[in-house]
């Protein structure tokens, strides 16, 4: 491992202001969460800064209540904390679900809200330098097209890069169309999920909109009432402590036999927590039936372009999407 | 180390950090290398080597302490992140010679075979204890806005982090259930 200065960040700004004087000295400044995933990755050689910039001990690391029945939570925030939150419990459960579904105890421990966001894919030729990988290292090739993908992306990916988003958390954040808070060189900004994210394309290097220097302060749940009945559901190889093969967040608003209102995201299928729209428009206005689930998860996954070694995730996208919203109905 | 004509890789000169480091009530004042774990400065500078180094990679939980009563994986822990904090290891589990509830479990439960997962082992399910106690719901608690219980499948779950290749998972169940339900 290269060896890297350690700076200790007291707030959001002074973060920013280290991270940008060690990337002045070209030394590849990169700010520090948990860990969990940085730490093991620099290991690995995948990436190696000079300088960590420490940002675990921002103040922002608790839950507010926002106007209107938000809640605002610092991204300094253990993803542990945010799991047990009485509110985060009451009304967003669907949230606290997909973090415990997530790591390990220790691991959620130690690991960040704004680092879950950021974590990299766990794609096996991205973490093993030996191999070429586009999203390591641009224009090198990527094996997993035509090798190991199995758990990689279904939809939404290109010719470069067909890599998955590993995060739980992020997945109910996109469906609840959560607000990230940045602050950067330039300023402060507000980017709402799923756009923190990006589809590969041919730069799949770049995770995410962010700007080099950006800091995640704050993820802001918007107020959505009926998030209060949400629910995730994770499929995985073993039965914890595994990342997804599919999985789906959903909140349903139900009303006399009839979708109100809905929100639905999969997670293990796409480079970003993919908000299914498509399947949230044909379901908003229509009866609240297993036939009309299916119909509307098959509108959905009609995008999608699965490998010979993933296609087996399309139907079970579709059988998880269903089998939630019939959890969220008979629960009702 | 290069000499005249050696052609070999040049690393960069280390950077170290003079920290104070409060590890089972005892303050130890070490050089670090920023690069270096929690789990190498326990091992290599204070010869605590009750936490194992398994795997490395924050996948087999061998190596986890409590830091600041929390549980974590020490292989991922830099240890320059945790100069102010109170780290926990296995050796300090027992007071004044006694065995910790945990510990004593382990033992009359036969909760282990060669004994390398079990200070890993012990931290975590010292945490998995408090934490069910402090009301955190996980994977398999089935309203996870009720309260918490402590059954033989939410000691499964929450001990998942922590891999024991002789199998003496039974018996690892049933002393954390005699201690914490």
């Amino acid at each position: 491992m290269r060896p890297f200065a350690y700076e200790r960040a007291a707030d959001a700004r002074s973060a920013v202001a280290a991270r940008a004087a060690g990337a002045a000295d070209g030394a590849g400044a990169v700010y520090l969460g948990g860990g969990t995933n940085l730490v093991d990755l620099m290991r690995l050689g995948v990436v190696s800064p000079g300088v960590l910039v420490d940002v675990t001990r921002l103040p922002s690391d608790g839950v507010e209540e926002t106007a209107g029945g938000g809640l605002l939570i610092g991204a300094a925030m253990r993803n542990s904390d945010l799991a047990a939150h009485p509110l985060v419990r009451r009304r967003y459960p669907m949230l606290t679900q997909a973090v415990v579904a997530g790591a390990s105890g220790q691991i959620r421990n130690m690991a960040t809200v704004g680092g879950n966001l950021l974590q990299r894919t766990r794609c096996s030729y991205f973490q093993d330098v030996t191999k070429p990988c586009n999203k390591r290292a641009p224009g090198s090739g990527c094996p997993a097209r035509n090798g190991d993908h199995r758990n990689l992306a279904v939809i939404g990916q290109s010719e470069a890069c067909v890599a998955t988003h590993p995060s739980d958390m992020a997945v109910p954040l996109a469906a609840l169309g959560a607000v990230v808070h940045i602050e950067g060189p330039g300023g402060a900004r507000q980017v709402p999920m799923p756009g923190l994210h990006r589809l590969p394309g041919d730069t799949p290097e770049r995770d995410t909109v962010l700007e080099p220097g950006d800091l995640i302060t704050a993820v802001e749940l918007p107020p959505l009432p009926f998030a209060a009945r949400s629910r995730y559901r994770k499929v995985r190889d073993r039965a914890s402590f595994a990342f997804a093969v599919v999985s789906v967040a959903a909140a349903l608003d139900v009303e006399d036999g009839m979708v109100k209102d809905c929100r639905i995201a999969l997670g293990g299928v796409a480079h970003i927590p993919w908000r299914a729209e498509r399947a949230e428009s044909a379901l908003r206005g229509s009866p609240a039936t297993e036939a009309a689930f299916a119909q509307a998860a098959a509108e959905e996954l009609a995008q999608a372009t699965p490998l010979p070694h993933n296609a087996f995730k399309v139907p079970l996208a579709r059988n998880v999407v269903v089998r939630t919203l019939l959890d969220l109905v008979e629960a009702s | 180390m290069n000499g005249e004509g050696n052609s070999g890789p040049v690393f960069a000169d280390p950077i170290t950090a003079d920290i104070m480091l409060s590890v089972n009530g005892d303050e130890h004042s070490v050089a670090v290398d920023t690069r270096e774990t929690l789990l190498d400065t326990l091992r290599e500078h204070l010869d605590l080597i009750g936490a194992k180094k398994g795997c490395d990679h924050g996948q087999c939980g061998a190596c986890t302490v409590l830091v600041d009563g929390r549980r974590v994986k020490s292989c991922l822990t830099l240890t320059v992140t945790v100069d102010d904090r109170e780290i926990t290891t296995v050796e300090g589990l027992a007071a004044d010679g006694a065995l910790h509830p945990m510990q004593a479990a382990f033992v009359e439960r036969d909760a282990f075979q060669c004994g390398y997962c079990t200070p890993g082992q012990l931290c975590s399910a010292v945490a998995v204890v408090r934490e069910v106690a402090d009301g955190w719901p996980s994977a398999v608690t089935p309203d996870v806005s009720g309260p918490v219980s402590l059954d033989d499948d939410e000691i499964r779950e929450r001990m998942s982090g922590n891999l024991c290749r002789c199998g003496a998972y039974v018996n690892i169940v049933a002393a954390i259930r005699q201690v914490g339900a």
